[in-house]
């Protein structure tokens, strides 16, 4: 018989915000010791309130809108009760009755064709923190505790571990690009709900969730033997399939079974009477629309159109500061596709030569708009312009004063580059002679003598201009 | 005198401070050995501002273990009376009654406070929800608990009031007013208070002639003061014991000997450390309350029981803000009696249950309540300086 593998996912991300969701502590992932980002607040201590971080809705908002969500209006959080070391209240604040954004939709391209994947909710909540095993002893770590997460449950629509896959880089592109999350290894979890049903048939089989894994690999892994496991017991009545929940082992790639329906907790959810209702009004909203970067893959067409190479789309998809950067001197009046090239050839090539990356890139939108308008208006030339954006990026100077106490200025009188154009005629015969022979690259070296009388300055079209007048003359 | 306090701070404190409330560097423990030893790094946000203003601590008074109980009688740390006739006191109440402080601060959360007050004379005030910041008190139930000022006449809570009252970004339900600004000395000619039949008749003689006493004295000032008929306070009583007993479960679970406070000695896995801590630290009441509260926040109750409850809140609400269109307080008993003598543990749940129909109505929907004469005064949100000026009316008159 033929199957049909039914999935749905629940997929935690952490959100780039500069401070927890519910107290002030930040940078936990530069945190050097454990506990080194704890507060009284997110340790659980007696008497401690939690107080809404807004960066954190503003960011699940935007996520929302990425995924074609509803915006809910009025949002609440909800207490999710459980015991847990690692949760220092005993309870998880996250949110139940009134998520934030419902009703979402994904359209994902694959090797086998198109779908649609609707997105149920996301909703925000607060990470917990770890257990640390040290010999018989156990230590907590809270730094993660009250990190914010958000949660996107999707509806059973995944018929692949390729489709999941899909949808998981595309979750990754979108919010990298952003700024909604890093996603690096560990900060994009996932639930997996599966199961199995003969070809055709409307009717779901017995499900099975596989908890908290943090690499595509092991979702791809485990996606592949859960289905088959269930085909399996399909099949060949190999073992009674029941609703439960299931753990995937990395060294064995096999899942095993956690707990079944009947001994699942209950977490007692209840609203969370410390934190109000949080109101999302037009005003707020129209700000977060606003804010809300451009849905990437209308990013990346516009860039296609205006001549961006797919490499250079790919670095700018991948890099939301940069493509910022260049959105931002293309308003300014530069040239896309000559400003990419600037900002992903020199700039990373002046990176490079100092060990440094395209993320490390620092420039303000005003000084790569000053160096690109000089070379565009042959104030200076490429070459100069490029030993602008050196020193700008390596000394940090102003491009213009730069230019100018360098005597990069290209604004050479023609008549001075004529007159140093008859002095390296006169003392390059040989090249000439050469020229005259038929040798064409001999004119490269003329051009070059010129260039460097004039110390690399001046105008290389009206140098070659002057160049060619004279050689005609010959 | 050291009996009303667990840790006493300063000879010359014009303040007491309830053990629910936070000092920072003194035990505070809300009279529960689960939090034997923990010292906060941070004071409560009122005792801040109160320090901040020239007051001095005095010390912790006690306060019965999460302040679940009548008036404190069930605190770890207090010494057990030898006479069992002794009327029960509230330690805060009586310091403030015998002139060792100025003022006190105390959580209202299930009418301890209020009762405690009533019951040594002094005047209790659990102001509007929202008005004075809760960074910083031993949390039980969120949505209702509120800091509250005792003090020996409403002069005396108005200044304190002036000083705690205001926003507090720390506090995510505290209101965005900056400052709010009390008088005690408004015209109360005119003014028109209700007394609830059936709360009147849930109180014995001595309390009901009290009651009636206390009208005569506005009635002198001017006040119109009528009887009605209004059978919402059992209703509104059984809703907040459901909200409140499901918050107090929840918000105490976090007490598990990982962290601070008490930790069992014995155990040999994490289920045992979190059972046995919990077994010894917490008092008969207050594993009744958790296991009440753990009920009706259960899957198979919680519609019946918590969501209902959310509901009835703000009919309740509707029906009361709707009586204060007509009326400018409501005066009501405090206690059914106006003593307490000592009574085992395992009966407090029902007795703190059946005597909160007086004061569970304020926590549930958050509206100001003043204890004074022995009486209770209750008003529409924000009305603070209309019932401590009735109330002034009365204490003047007395004088």
């Amino acid at each position: 018989m033929k199957y049909e593998v039914v999935i749905g996912l629940e997929t935690h991300v952490e959100l780039n915000t500069k401070s927890k969701i519910f107290c002030s502590c930040g940078g936990h992932s530069e945190a050097k010791e454990p506990n080194d980002c704890v507060c009284p607040a997110c340790s659980g201590m007696p008497g401690m309130l939690p107080v809404m971080n807004k960066r954190v809705v503003e960011l699940a908002v935007t996520a929302g809108l990425m995924l074609n969500c509803e915006i809910s209006r009025y949002t609440t959080f909800d207490k999710k009760n459980y015991y847990y070391p690692d949760l220092p209240c005993a309870y998880q604040i996250t949110q139940l009755n009134h998520p934030i954004c419902t009703n979402g939709l994904v359209h994902l391209k694959t090797s086998e064709g198109e779908r649609d994947v609707r997105i149920k909710q996301i909703h925000m909540e607060e990470d917990a923190g770890k257990l640390v095993h040290v010999g018989k002893a156990s230590l907590v770590d809270f730094n993660r505790t009250s990190v914010p997460l958000i949660e996107i449950v999707t509806q059973p629509d995944f018929r692949s571990a390729e489709e999941v896959l899909v949808y998981l880089n595309k979750l990754k592109t979108m919010f990298r690009s952003g700024g909604i999350s890093e996603c690096e290894e560990g900060a994009m979890r996932c639930d997996v709900n599966i199961s199995v049903r003969p070809e055709g048939s409307e009717e779901f089989g017995v499900r099975t969730e596989i908890k908290n894994m943090a690499s595509f690999e092991a979702i791809e892994k485990a996606i592949r033997y859960e289905a088959q496991r269930h085909m399996d017991a399909l099949e060949f009545e190999t073992e009674e399939l029941v609703q439960e929940t299931r753990r995937f082992d990395d060294v064995s790639g096999k899942t095993f079974a956690m707990r079944n329906k009947e001994t699942e907790a209950d977490y007692r959810y209840f609203p969370d009477a410390n934190l109000m209702p949080i109101i999302i009004d037009d005003e707020w909203l129209e700000q977060i629309k606003a804010a809300k970067p451009v849905e990437i893959d209308e990013k990346a067409d516009a860039y296609r159109e205006a001549g961006i190479s797919e490499k250079e789309i790919d670095m700018l998809i991948h890099n939301h500061n940069v493509s910022k950067l260049l959105d931002d001197v293309v308003a300014q009046g530069c040239d896309a596709k000559n400003a990419a090239g600037w900002i992903l050839t020199d700039c990373v090539g002046i990176l490079r030569k100092n060990g440094k990356l395209l993320t490390d890139l620092e420039i303000s939108v005003e000084d790569l708009t000053a160096i690109i308008k000089m070379v565009d208006s042959g104030d200076v030339n490429r070459m100069s312009g490029r030993k602008i954006l050196t020193a700008v990026l390596e000394e940090g100077v102003d491009p213009v004063a730069y230019c100018k106490e360098n005597g990069l200025d290209a604004k050479v009188d023609t008549s001075v580059i004529e007159s140093i154009m008859d002095r390296v005629f006169a003392e390059n015969a040989q090249a000439i002679a050469d020229y005259k022979s038929g040798k064409v690259k001999a004119k490269q070296a003329l051009f070059g003598a010129c260039m460097k009388e004039l110390k690399n300055t001046a105008d290389t079209a009206v140098i070659k201009e002057v160049l060619e007048k004279k050689l005609m003359d010959i | 005198m050291m009996k009303n306090y667990v840790v006493k701070l300063a000879e010359n404190g014009n303040i007491a401070v309830d053990d629910t409330i936070l000092v920072k560097g003194a035990q505070s423990a809300a009279g529960s050995r689960i939090l034997e030893g923990f010292e906060p790094l941070f004071s409560a946000e009122a005792v801040d501002r109160l320090e901040k203003a020239g007051y001095t601590v005095a010390g912790k008074t006690h306060v019965g273990e999460f302040g679940l109980d009548l008036v404190g009688e069930f605190s770890y740390y207090s010494e057990k009376s030898e006479d069992g006739e002794a009327p029960l006191k509230g330690a805060a109440a009586e310091a403030v009654a015998g002139g060792e402080v100025k003022a006190a601060l105390g959580v209202d959360m299930n009418g301890a406070t209020r009762r405690a007050a009533a019951l040594s004379g002094v005047d209790f005030l659990k102001p509007t929800y929202g008005t004075v910041s809760r960074y910083g008190i031993i949390s039980c139930a969120a949505s209702g608990e509120q800091l509250g000022v005792y003090a020996p006449s409403v002069e005396g809570i108005k200044e304190v009031m002036d000083v705690i009252a205001g926003h507090d970004a720390k506090d995510g339900t505290s209101l965005r007013e900056e400052k709010y600004t009390y008088a005690t000395d408004e015209a109360v000619a005119g003014k028109k208070v209700c007394i609830i039949k059936e709360l009147l008749e849930k109180a014995d003689e001595d309390v009901a002639a009290r009651v009636n006493a206390y009208a005569d004295k506005l009635r002198a000032a001017g006040v119109t003061v009528e009887e009605i008929s209004l059978p919402i306070f059992d209703i509104a009583n059984t809703t907040w014991q459901i909200l409140m007993t499901a918050e107090t479960c929840n918000n105490v679970s976090r007490y598990d000997g990982v962290k601070y406070g008490h930790r069992a000695a014995e155990y040999k896995n994490i289920d045992e450390l979190y059972v046995n801590t919990r077994t010894e630290g917490f008092n008969f009441l207050t594993k009744a309350v958790i296991l009440y509260g753990s009920d009706v926040l259960s899957k198979n109750r919680y519609e019946d029981c918590y969501g209902k409850s959310l509901k009835v809140r703000r009919v309740i609400a509707d029906e009361f803000a709707k009586l204060m269109e007509t009326y400018d307080a409501v005066l009501t008993p405090v206690c059914s009696k106006s003593a307490y003598t000592a009574y085992e543990i395992d009966k407090a749940f029902q007795t703190v249950f059946e005597e909160s129909v007086f004061t569970a109505v304020a926590n549930l929907i958050g509206v100001p309540a003043l204890v004074s004469g022995g009486v209770q005064l209750l008003g529409k949100a924000f009305s603070e300086s209309v019932l401590l000026s009735i109330a002034g009316s009365a204490e003047r008159a007395g004088e």
